[in-house]
This record gives C-alpha cells, structure tokens and sequence, in this order.
C-alpha cells in the first residue's frame, strides 16, 4: 500500500524558499560556512550519505514512509498552543510549538527517524550518536530500537552526571551509552568521540549527527528533517491567526536544529527570525569563524585557535559551535541571534510552569527567556504576536531544577 | 604531474634521499609537550631521521587517538601557542626539513596566508592539515604555495582510484597514505591496506609515498617500507615522550626504527 502524504504545502514552501534555506549544493556551502572539513577516510562515507539523501529526499516513498512514522509512531503533527494566561500578562500573543508533546519528548524524534530511515535503506547496522542534555541520544536509541539497529551513544561524563534519567532511559532502549572522559566531558568533546569511532566503522554504521551540524550535508539533511516543525506551524499559525503569520518567531540555539527547522518554515515570511543562545555558549556573538567538529562556521574559541568550553544551565546548549546556516543568516541579517542568562532562563521555566501548566525544558526556555526578557520593550512590542518553539519538555532536568530552586 | 614542477624543499631532499634507495623516516613530536621539545628535533636527526614531523597541538584533535590526543592536551595545559612553537622551531636548526601537522581552524585563525606565512618564516617546509581534503583545499593550496610551504595531502584506504590520482598529483612534499580506517595510534600488526593504498599511489606519481598511522616497530616499519618509500611513526614515540622519556632514550627508539627500515629495504 502506499499512500501520498507529500501535501501540496510541502512542495509550495520548498519552491518559495528556493533561495534561502534552499539546497547548498555539492560543496554544502551557506555562504561562507559549511563544507566538509574531515579526514580523508571520511569523505566516501559523507558522500555516499549525501548521495543517499538526495535520492530518498526525491522519492516519494521515503518521504511519505517518513510522514507515516511520524504520524503514527511520533505524535505528529504536534499542535501550536495559544497561551492565555500568560499572553494576557505579556501583552503579545505568544503561542507555543508543542514539540515538548513529540514522542520521547523534543523536536529530536523528528532528524533521528529521518536518519534512521535513511541509514537502514543505505544497509547501514548501527546508529553512532553523540548526545548533550540525552535528547537526541533517547531519540537515537528509539528509532534503533524500533528499526531493529544496533545503538551508541557517546555521552560526556558531566552530562551522563546531570542527565541520569536520559541515560536510563537510553540503556532501557537497549543503546549502549560511552562515557567520554575527554576535555570539557560534555557535547564538543562527545562530537570529537563519536566522529573518531566512526572513522573506524564507517562501512556498517551510520553517525546520526543530532543538529545541524557536522560535515555536508548533515546541516542540510538534518534541516530538511525538522523542516516539519516550521511547516506545520506556519499551517496552524495561520489557521490560529487573524493575521495569518506571527510577527516573531523565536527558537532556541544548541546546534541549531529546532530552530532552523522553524525557521525554515517562516524564512519567506515578514516574520523576524529570532535564535536565542545561552550567554555561555554564545557563538554567533561571542564566536568567531573557525572549523570545529567538520564545518566551518562561527566557534567560541581563544586568539590561538583552541576552542573554548560553553557553559550553560542546560546539557543540550553547552556547545561552542552553531550549525553553519544559522552563521550565515546572522552574517545577512535575516535571523537575529540574541542570549540570554541561566537565571532568567531558569525564571521562565517556573513563570510558564505556573501561568500554562506547562513545563518545558531547560534549552526551551531560553527562547521564552528572550520573549519574558523583551515583551512590552521596542524588541518585542505590545500587541505584537509571537511563535515560541517549544523544543522540548522538561522531566529531563527535574533533578537539576530540585537543586536549583 | 608537470615535467616543469619544481619541488620545495623538504620534496627535494625525500626525494633525493629516497633516490639513493635509502627508506624515509619521518618522526613526530607534539610541539610544547615539553619544555625541552626541540631537544627531540635534534635527537630524532641524530638517529637517522629524514625530516620531522612538528605537531601544533589543538583542543579537538579529530584524527587522533589516545596518546596524540593527551600529548595535546598536556601541551596545551603547559601553554602552548602557534607563536611560540615557530619561534622555538625557527631557533632549533634540526638540519632536516620540518613538516607541521595541525589542525583547520588553527590553520585559519588569522587567515591561511599569514600563518603559512609564519611557517616560512620559522623554516618550516611542509604542512598537513588532516580535516582539509582535498576537495576544500584550493584556498589553503595556493596561499601555501605562496607563502612556499608544501602542503602535504592524505590518502586513506576509503579513497576511490580516481580521488588518489588527484591527492597523488595535488599533494607537495609526499604523499601521506593513512594506513588504517581509524585514528591515529600504535596497532599490533600492519593493516593490509597499507600495501593497498601505498601501491595505488605509487602506481599514480613520482612523489614519495610515506604510509603512517599505527606504524610502530621496526619491524611494521621494515614491512612498510616493502610497499612504500617510507613512514611515519608518531603516537609509540609520544608514548614514550609522555612516560618522561628524555630525547637521547626516545632518540634510540627512532635509530632502531632506522635500522627496521635500511634493513627492510635491504631485502
Ligand atoms: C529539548 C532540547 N531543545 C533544544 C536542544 C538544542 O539543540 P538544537 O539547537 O539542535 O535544537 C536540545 C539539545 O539537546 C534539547 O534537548
């Protein structure tokens, strides 16, 4: 049985962003970032990948078995949340996009299907996956489980220490999770590990990079994956709207994923585009042009060279890179890429959690931060409408958060 | 390759050596790891070294495995800089070409132009940049060859034939064959594809082929150097090196490989 889901809208917003968040071509260029910066032994692996991409990408099959997963399996679509009580408080209409409702809880569910399907249809056996706040590695060590894949997570130890029910979780799923010792035993260093591994099991296993980051055409395919956050949400904005779009869309930045998947639906909109950073990890401001982890984009790093430890309240933001798209957004002024603190990042966890009943995760509630931070001041006007992508529900940090309040 | 290409210096002096049917050795050593690292420089050319391998330590060393990647990180920890390891290297007067290894973004940091620009002027010859392949070197390739650094590019087992004529033609200095699908570090036995991919670059240019990766007993070199024109041997001297091994015990080290390799090339 096959049945056609690649609805018109699909098609239609991919020919109206043809220039923007388009294709980047062979070289996987977004400007002056992207590429693919890995050794030699690599570079097969990474073509082959794209080369596998490109055909699935174009075959109405995959894309529609793509869709059915993540109707049937994923939760999708999810829905976009009015507030109430809170808008009323703001003075904006602010609505949310529930990828917190997404199974395993955030918008990671969305590239990791995708990649799962893809690395079983190109015969690969395992999935390679390196994981912060543990999100992408749960995500990584259910579609293993459910395509029958083998799973490996490269976790930091600081990261296994702060997000002990997502290694649970993931060992639950039957994924084995590798502690790295290395650097600062976060994210960057668990990217190191995972593409070294890989280096040495190319053939069988498939890295599924967690953001869109990563050699071409990881930040294009991982992009293409959560387009589906930014597509529904324009549909439903505009179904929810009087006006039809908001004139804000905000997203929070690790990598990037979510929110280039967001944006990636509003690119062509008047909507301004707004990625908010931990000020920790804040590497469209703070960075600057450097290659990390096989692109080149903008990197926290020293005047040598050596790239610098992000910190930051939540696992999942504690990353001195940015994927290369964002990095070129900034550099033409199309998105804006503000940070904000720990602290206020921690009031908008509790200020949501009390106005909605709704308790988002820590990487989340930066995007909420900004809007919290900004609501009534020229930023962010009174009356004005703006979309929130949810990435995420916060259960994940429950023990973090007993300690900090 | 053009009959009119002029070869720099650290190709000429391989290629020479390797003409007079001698096996090329080529050691590495982290700059910075110690505070006495030149000292290695002068050892290792002591012992029989044809040029030297000067790596310029980075915080995410992608290829590396365990022993580069704490010989890394301790020099980091001692404070090393790009600046400081050239002005130390320009100072050192080893009397063998030097050839970098490090890293893309500490390649860009300031532009490829000013630090290849630096490398000359400490007297360095060569420069490999294991996260630059060939397909994203065109700016680094000239801004080299400018600045008259022989950039150095890798093969690996994983290339395709037509991908290693290219690296084969494209590469200055020698040619790097990367023994192993894998990082670098010491291995028990010599991969099987070393013989496969410093054939197929043989087969494709002139150039010296050195394979390195994993290669760490005389022995695997005498072996290697059945196929190849020579290796490189890092990460069982860095083992060594970070024990606290002083220039003149890992200086033996680097003879016996010497001796691994002229008697390998007798047979
Ligand atoms: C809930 C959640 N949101 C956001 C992120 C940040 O990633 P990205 O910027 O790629 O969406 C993470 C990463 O772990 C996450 O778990």
């Amino acid at each position: 049985m096959s049945i056609d889901i690649s609805t018109p809208g699909v098609d239609a917003v991919a020919g109206r962003s043809r220039s923007l968040m388009a294709d980047p071509g062979s070289a996987g260029r977004f400007g002056q970032f992207g590429g693919r910066y890995v050794p030699e032994s690599l570079v097969p692996a990474c073509e082959q990948l794209e080369a596998g991409f490109r055909e699935a990408w174009a075959d109405p099959a995959f894309r529609s078995g793509l869709a059915r997963t993540l109707s049937l399996y994923a939760g999708r679509p999810t829905p976009v949340t009015p507030t109430l009580r809170l808008s009323a408080e703001l003075g904006v209409t602010l609505l949310l996009k529930r990828e917190d409702l997404a199974h395993t809880g955030s918008h990671k569910i969305n590239n990791v299907l995708g990649q799962a399907l893809l690395a079983k249809r190109m015969g690969k056996v395992r999935l390679l996956a390196e994981t912060g706040a543990g999100q992408h590695g749960v995500a990584s060590a259910t579609a293993a489980a459910l395509l029958g894949l083998e799973c490996v997570v490269f976790m930091g130890q600081r990261d296994i220490e702060r997000q002990e029910l997502n290694v649970f979780r993931m060992q639950l799923l039957g994924a084995t999770v590798v502690p790295v010792h290395s650097g600062s035993r976060t994210l960057k260093d668990a990217c190191n590990e995972a593409l070294r591994n890989w280096v040495s099991q190319v053939d069988e296993t498939h890295y599924c990079a967690g953001s869109v980051m990563g050699p071409h055409p990881y930040p294009w395919m991982v992009r293409e994956f959560q387009r589906v956050v930014g597509e529904e949400a324009r549909e439903q904005c505009a179904a929810l709207l009087p006006q039809g779009q908001p004139d804000v869309v905000v997203a929070c930045i690790g990598g990037g994923s979510n929110a280039a998947g967001t944006f990636a639906g509003f690119v062509d909109t008047n909507a301004r585009l707004v990625g908010v950073e931990a000020a920790g990890g804040a590497a469209i401001s703070s960075g600057a042009p450097g290659v990390l982890h096989g692109y080149r984009s903008r990197v926290l790093q020293d005047e040598n060279g050596q790239i610098l430890e992000a910190h930051s309240i939540s696992a999942g933001l504690d990353y001195p890179g940015i994927g290369p798209e964002h990095a070129h957004l900034a550099d033409i002024g199309r998105a804006e890429y503000p940070s904000v603190t720990d602290e206020e990042v921690v009031a908008a966890v509790l200020r949501l959690a009390r106005t909605e009943g709704i308790v988002s995760a820590l990487e989340s509630a930066h995007a909420l931060a900004w809007v919290l931070r900004e609501a009534g001041t020229p930023q962010l006007p009174t009356d004005s409408t703006v979309l929130v992508t949810l990435s995420g529900r916060g259960d994940k940090d429950a023990a973090q958060l007993v300690e900090l309040l | 390759m053009s009959a009119h290409e002029r070869y720099g210096r650290l190709e000429t002096h391989l290629r020479d050596r390797r003409d007079a049917g001698r096996s090329l050795l080529v050691p590495y050593v982290t700059a910075g790891v110690t505070a006495d690292w030149t000292d290695y420089l002068h050892a290792y050319a002591d012992a029989g070294a044809d040029a030297v391998e000067v790596g310029l330590p980075f915080s995410d060393p992608m290829l590396d495995g365990p022993t580069i990647q704490e010989a890394s990180h301790r020099a980091l920890s001692l404070g090393a800089t790009t600046i400081d390891a050239l002005t130390r290297l320009a100072r050192a007067r080893a009397g063998i070409p030097l050839a970098v290894m490090t890293y893309a973004n500490i390649v860009f940091r300031h532009g490829a132009t000013v630090f290849c620009d630096q490398l000359a002027d400490a007297g360095v010859s060569g420069l490999i940049v294991p996260d630059v392949p060939c397909d994203e070197v065109d700016e680094l390739s000239t801004v080299a060859a400018d600045a008259g650094i022989e950039l150095v590019l890798l093969a690996a087992p994983s290339t395709a034939p037509s991908r290693l004529r290219t690296i084969a033609e494209r590469s200055r200095g020698f040619v790097y064959g990367v023994t192993v699908m894998g990082t670098t570090g010491e291995r028990a036995e010599l991969a099987d594809s070393a013989r496969a991919v410093a054939t197929a670059l043989r087969r494709h240019s002139t150039r010296p082929v050195l394979l390195g990766f994993g290669i760490s007993t005389p022995g695997q070199a005498a072996q290697a150097s059945g196929c190849a024109d020579g290796v490189v041997v890092a990460s069982s001297l860095m083992r060594e090196v970070l024990s606290g091994r002083g220039p003149a015990e890992v200086g033996a080290s680097v003879a016996a490989l010497r001796a691994g390799l002229d008697a390998g090339s007798a047979t």
